[in-house]
């Protein structure tokens, strides 16, 4: 029952963040903030990420297609279809519920804690259109930090290739081989939800936290633990809807 | 001034409050005291609107609380200042920003205006020099003045404290106080305070309503209260044995 509860309450905060707005131009400036602490922060982790592990996937791939029949140019479309297909937006977005997500959780929680949302309530400001709602739209520049990921991931790929005596050639022609735009459009899509997931349940588990200091370091734990189940169950789902 | 008419308010199956019926004055300090657990942040929580009571109703300066639309119950928060036991200053913002907050949040007015008003406050609480300062460079007292300056900038007609010397050395608590004192006097306001401190008490409980397990037990003056023969107000006034030796 709690469950059912925990998810109508979620649903409910995400209604009250777009209700009563708060003035515009606060809203902006929220908006940009955020911007800056949530996706702009985040680049350079996630270039850092991207850049060696799509170097591991092409080596990967490399032994894995040692056979003289296979061609080379299948270690350029393997890493490019791992890369664009799941690497970048699930497993960077899981990565994200651990950076963005427990930042999120921990900076609403403490204001929770230090009664400063009691505060915004008691000045009749909606504290969650003021909190939420520009986590939200800020993330909608999610798929910018995505889209780095996947040029890091197969550029990495590239560079690693060419260390292991493979030609860079049969790489570059790998990853232009049957190339499918609709696989482009699937990521971005999946993109977006999970940055809808990223912004709103570590808000939920930050906003509707009760305790001390001690529970926002939980509260955290239990946001990253939530995200990444929501974030690999919708996967799934996306996949099964737009791929199967 | 606030009228609470036979209020009761439970959580699951414990009441925290029960028939309490009491005035808050104008222009008066008017202090909850009581011990913990006595359901002085229920009452007060309840007074803010931050909680819904099962019966009775509070009446704010003829505005009855009974069928109040949202718009209506938005108003009269908004005629609300409160300042918070851990005073709630908002950390990333400077000592201006953080009075500034409810202009900007709230009002219409220019910047120049905003600047000059929220100003006007900040020189009022004595902290003039401390400006540009983040609530993290504050002390105690100086984030509670901060935060004193935040709940008066919109000029409200109610003003909340919750333990506003909390924390607090005593000679820093009489400070903040009578600065509450003070401005309740200069704005006219209806103060209401939640306190366990004696001295607080003592020094500025001109309407003072003492609840016990949530019941009103008795209400009166702080020179009324070190007189009365009433057995659990005096077990908590004297509840030190240095006040029970002064005493006798």
């Amino acid at each position: 029952m709690k469950f059912l509860h925990d998810i109508g309450k979620y649903f409910l905060m995400i209604k009250i963040s777009f209700s009563k707005s708060c003035k515009r131009e606060i809203i902006y400036k929220q908006v940009f903030k955020e911007i800056n602490d949530l996706v702009l922060d985040s680049i350079q982790i996630v270039s850092i990420l991207s850049f060696f592990i799509g170097g591991v996937v092409s080596i990967q791939m490399a032994l894995s297609l040692e056979n003289p029949l296979l061609s080379k140019t299948l270690i350029g479309y393997a890493t490019r279809e791992s890369v664009i297909l799941e690497f970048a937006p699930t497993f960077i977005s899981i990565i994200m519920a651990g950076k963005v997500g427990s930042y999120i959780t921990s900076s609403i929680g403490t204001m929770r804690v230090t009664e400063q949302i009691d505060a915004l309530e008691v000045m009749g400001i909606n504290s969650l259109n003021y909190l939420v709602f520009p986590k939200i739209i800020a993330m909608l520049l999610y798929p910018f930090v995505i889209t780095i990921s996947m040029f890091l991931g197969i550029v990495g790929g590239l560079l690693a290739i060419s260390l292991t005596g493979v030609p860079s050639e049969a790489y570059i022609q790998g990853i232009q081989m049957d190339f499918d735009s609709y696989h482009v459009t699937y990521s971005y899509i999946k993109t977006l939800v999970f940055a809808f997931v990223l912004a709103t349940v570590p808000s939920y588990h930050g906003y509707y936290m009760k305790g001390g200091a001690l529970d926002v370091g939980k509260a955290s734990t239990k946001s990253f633990y939530w995200t990444s189940i929501i974030i690999i169950i919708l996967n799934y789902i996306i996949t099964q809807l737009l791929l199967a | 001034m606030i009228e609470v008419n036979n209020i009761f308010k439970s959580f699951d199956s414990s009441e925290v409050l029960k028939e309490i019926d009491t005035i808050f004055y104008r222009g008066k300090t008017n202090l909850i005291i009581g011990q913990s657990g006595s359901g002085k942040t229920v009452l007060l929580k309840c007074l803010l609107g931050l909680y819904e009571f099962d019966t009775g109703e509070i009446i704010y300066d003829g505005v009855s609380s009974k069928n109040m639309s949202n718009d209506e119950k938005l108003e009269i928060s908004r005629q609300m200042g409160m300042v918070f036991q851990g005073s709630a200053l908002f950390d990333s913002m400077n000592v201006l920003e953080n009075v500034r907050f409810p202009l900007d949040m709230l009002t219409k007015i220019k910047e120049d205006e905003k600047n000059s008003r929220a100003m006007k406050f900040i020189e009022r609480v004595n902290l003039k020099d401390a400006v540009n300062k983040l609530p993290s460079e504050l002390s105690g007292g100086m984030q509670k003045r901060v935060a004193i300056a935040r709940a008066i900038v919109l000029n409200p007609k109610y003003l909340f404290c919750d333990e506003p010397n909390s924390g607090l050395d005593p000679k820093t608590a009489i400070v903040i106080d009578q600065l509450i004192q003070e401005i309740t006097k200069e704005y006219n306001i209806t103060t209401v305070i939640n306190s366990h401190d004696m001295n607080s008490v003592i020094e500025i409980g001109e309407n003072i309503v003492f609840l016990k397990e949530g019941y009103k037990i008795w209400q009166g003056t702080n020179k009324e209260i070190l007189k009365s023969k009433n057995r659990e107000v005096e077990d908590f006034v004297y509840s030190s044995e240095l006040l029970k030796k002064l005493r006798s």
